[in-house]
């Protein structure tokens, strides 16, 4: 039993943590807020320089066979900048089902072009019918004799505006039926009628929703060999969410900063506001709250090649808590910060608003109370 | 990084499973389980110090050179952990968690010589005389004096809120020695054999039925000076060493978790009809037992951290708050998981020693005491607003 950090992987925190600091002020992410694209592809190349789009891909794939561990410490380093490049669609999302569900031959064709920074990916799964219940896929796909023809809608799609190919689950239909089978399917974003409509994301970077009206993919865009992918994309969302909690402990972690800073700086009543005690407490409640949000985010990551069970009840316990703290911390960062704190002059709102569409995303904390509990019965151990 | 243990490790956890399995009688176990307060009655829970002293393992937290066994961190969580599983009785954690710890660090050769195999054999059941009426939050505002009388102090004043000093053979004391320009400076650290004439204790029982804290009263008692830990007029420095033991060294989630389960089994039961079938009753658990986990990832974490040496600092406060918040949480939980059977009193104490049958199923018993007794949890070692006082202060510097 140990939680210390090893030597690499406090280097991996001080350079994320480094480049965070120098690349991203607030210039940078006003203009990205901006720009139709919504990140720096020069930023993306850097990522590749440093090995970070490597980092998760095995060795055997260009990759560096980092675990959600190193994942965690690099998203609570982008967490601290708000950083938008695709990250989580592309590494944590992406690579990761090709990695799980793909042939050799398809992960050869994909993973060292992840690592190199030349290939970038969605995943396209969510459904508006499906809410937040990952079992729930009406897009269909069925054979045809020169390959698969995909029918249906997604929406939320992360960063699908910028990916080169986009994961996209389907219901496998045979001559009888739906099969009970879910497949994921890689589809190039320049498939002939597929439509990708993007839209600015709470709180930076973009998102898409996609028409898919008979999109005609070859055999071999069916990622491995048809077996039922549901478990692979519970796992992959399971690990996006571990990792989305740790960029959200980097995010708590500026809100307090900056928020501790203000009330020893503004003065009222011919005093700080910090000089009062229901501030004090305030700030000690959120300080608190990171500290509960960093410990939910580690031990998720830890498990996140657990048994499935033990994976999902501890991205399901930290999603929810995590989402728990990160709407109290940034409540109460706006709070503290008076009239200003509900501006655009000020950050805050943007931190503010990575940290709702994180507790949005994938489900809220309701939603992975309930399925913690659902899982948890079953599982208590003797 | 790494959650799971080494093969030492799981060696040593093999080895006090086995040390449990032997020493831990149903009757002790039984007893444990139906103590609604937070202390163990004293002959349950000096049975078990004893069983403990004797495997060399009677206070875990000390240096070696005074009977500690010198365990890592590791090791005192597996100890900790697998005791909370198994339901031991809680020791006097009065002698060997906080007056210990003290009389270690800042007590003469010969107070070491005398008290510390006391408290490793059960010999001695210490209580701690801290607070006062007038003086609760503000400690150091306490008042019960110490005269200076040729080789013995005369002691005259109140505490309250003693835990066990009906029980106790002595107690550890703050009490003035002189005033000086801060209210901290000219309080003393004092050890008190509790048969001293003037001493008189007066029961007060709390809300959960039950009797387990006391006011003391001194009338002219007389205490040698050599009685004194360190040096006089400094004892708010060795009183707060000591509050930061009584916050930050216990590992708490395994025990959390031990409740937490009590009554998720009986939310699981027919005798509550089964209550989980609520969505609110199972979500509810859920959110207790995230709050666990998230708990012991943090002590996990600042164990690891002493490990390589590194100091926990205000961490304790974090570790004290969560606790109680936590505890209190299972315990409301218990109380309305049992439904209708919230309405029953039961006042006979200790319970385990009740010769009828009792109005509600015997593992209901405890569980609206424990939600009573436990509202103490977030005043009792400094009040959570106490600890957030502290947090500010040592975590933020505000």
């Amino acid at each position: 039993m140990d939680l210390n950090l090893s030597d690499e992987q406090r280097l991996l925190r001080e350079s994320a943590e480094r480049f965070v600091a120098e690349s991203y002020d607030a210039d940078h992410r006003r203009k990205m807020a901006n720009d139709p694209l919504g990140f720096s592809p020069d930023v993306w190349t850097q990522f590749a320089e440093l090995g970070w789009l490597a980092l998760p891909i095995p060795e055997e794939f260009d990759g560096l066979g980092g675990g959600a561990v190193e994942i965690g410490i690099l998203m609570e380093a982008f967490g601290r900048g708000l950083v938008s490049e695709p990250y989580v669609a592309t590494v944590v999302l992406g690579a990761a089902l090709i990695e799980r569900c793909g042939s050799t031959a398809q992960k050869q064709a994909s993973l060292p072009k992840i690592a190199d920074g030349s290939l970038k990916l969605a995943l396209a799964h969510s459904e508006r019918a499906a809410r937040f219940d990952l079992a729930k896929v009406a897009t269909a796909a069925n054979k045809t004799a020169r390959g698969w023809r995909l029918a249906g809608s997604k929406i939320a799609v992360l960063d699908g505006h910028a990916a080169d190919e986009i994961i996209v689950s389907a219901h496998i239909h045979d001559h009888r039926g739906p099969s009970g089978r879910i497949g994921l399917f890689l589809v190039p974003a320049t498939a002939p009628s597929l439509s990708i409509t993007d839209y600015p994301r709470l709180g930076g970077g973009r998102a898409c929703n996609i028409e898919l009206p008979d999109v005609h993919v070859p055999e071999d865009a069916l990622l491995g060999d048809g077996r039922d992918a549901l478990p692979a994309i519970e796992w992959a969302i399971d690990r996006a969410m571990a990792a989305l909690g740790a960029e959200a402990v980097g995010i708590m972690q500026t809100l307090l900063e900056t928020t501790l800073e203000y009330t020893k700086i503004r003065k009222q009543f011919g005093r700080p506001l910090s000089a009062n005690q229901v501030i004090r407490h305030r700030l000690a409640d959120m300080a608190m709250q990171v500290d509960e949000a960093r410990s939910m985010a580690l031990r998720a990551a830890l498990k996140a090649d657990s048994t499935p069970i033990e994976r999902a009840r501890a991205a399901s316990g930290a999603k929810a808590k995590i989402g728990k703290c990160a709407r109290f911390v940034g409540e109460q960062s706006i709070q503290l910060h008076g009239g200003m704190g509900v501006t655009e002059e000020l950050e805050v709102g943007a931190y503010f608003k990575r940290l709702v569409a994180f507790d949005t995303l994938f489900g809220g904390s309701a939603h992975h109370y309930a399925r913690h509990a659902r899982l948890g019965r079953a599982s208590v151990p003797a | 990084m790494d959650l799971s243990f080494n093969a030492e490790e799981r060696a040593f956890q093999d080895e006090v499973r086995g040390f449990i399995a032997k020493n831990l009688t149903e009757e002790m176990k039984r007893a444990t389980a139906l103590t609604p307060s937070v202390f163990s009655d004293p002959d349950i829970g000096m049975a078990w110090q004893r069983a403990l002293h004797k495997q060399g393992w009677g206070a875990p937290g000390w240096p070696v050179e005074y009977g500690g066994p010198d365990w890592t961190p590791a090791q005192r969580w597996i100890f900790e952990t697998e005791s909370a599983r198994a339901g031991v009785p809680n020791v006097n954690v009065m002698g060997v968690k906080m007056v210990g710890p003290v009389i270690i660090g800042f007590g003469s050769p010969e107070q070491k010589n005398f008290y510390l195999p006391r408290i490793l054999s059960g010999e001695d059941y210490w209580c701690q005389g801290y607070s006062e009426p007038g003086s609760g939050s503000d400690l150091s505002s306490l008042k019960t004096r110490a005269v200076r009388d040729g080789d013995d102090y005369i002691i005259n004043g109140t505490k309250i809120w003693t835990t066990h000093a009906h029980h106790a053979s002595r107690m550890f004391a703050l009490v003035r020695t002189s005033d000086g320009p801060r209210q901290q400076d000219g309080i003393s650290f004092i050890l008190i054999d509790m048969k001293t004439p003037g001493i008189t204790t007066r029961p007060i029982l709390t809300i959960g039925g039950d009797h387990e804290v006391n006011q003391v009263f001194f009338d002219d008692v007389r205490v040698p000076v050599a009685n004194r830990v360190g040096d006089e007029d400094k004892g708010w420095t060795y009183g707060k060493y000591l509050l930061e033991f009584e916050r930050g060294s216990g590992i708490a989630s395994a025990k959390l978790r031990e409740g937490l389960k009590a009554i998720a089994d009986l939310a699981e039961s027919d005798l509550t009809g089964r209550a989980i079938d609520s969505p609110d009753i199972a979500t509810r658990i859920s959110e207790v037992e995230v709050d666990i986990d998230a708990l012991e990832m943090t002590e996990l974490r600042v164990l690891s951290a002493l490990q390589t040496g590194q100091n926990p600092g205000a961490v304790s406060s974090i570790l004290k708050l969560r606790n109680s918040e936590i505890r209190q949480a299972v315990t409301r939980l218990g109380a309305d998981v049992i439904g209708h059977d919230a309405l029953a009193v039961e006042p006979m104490r200790p319970l385990y020693k009740l010769n009828r049958e009792p109005a509600t199923p015997e593992e209901m018993l405890t569980v609206v005491p424990e939600y009573l007794n436990g509202r103490a949890y977030t005043i009792f070692g400094g009040t959570s607003e106490i600890q957030r006082d502290i947090i500010a202060k040592m975590m933020l510097g505000i």
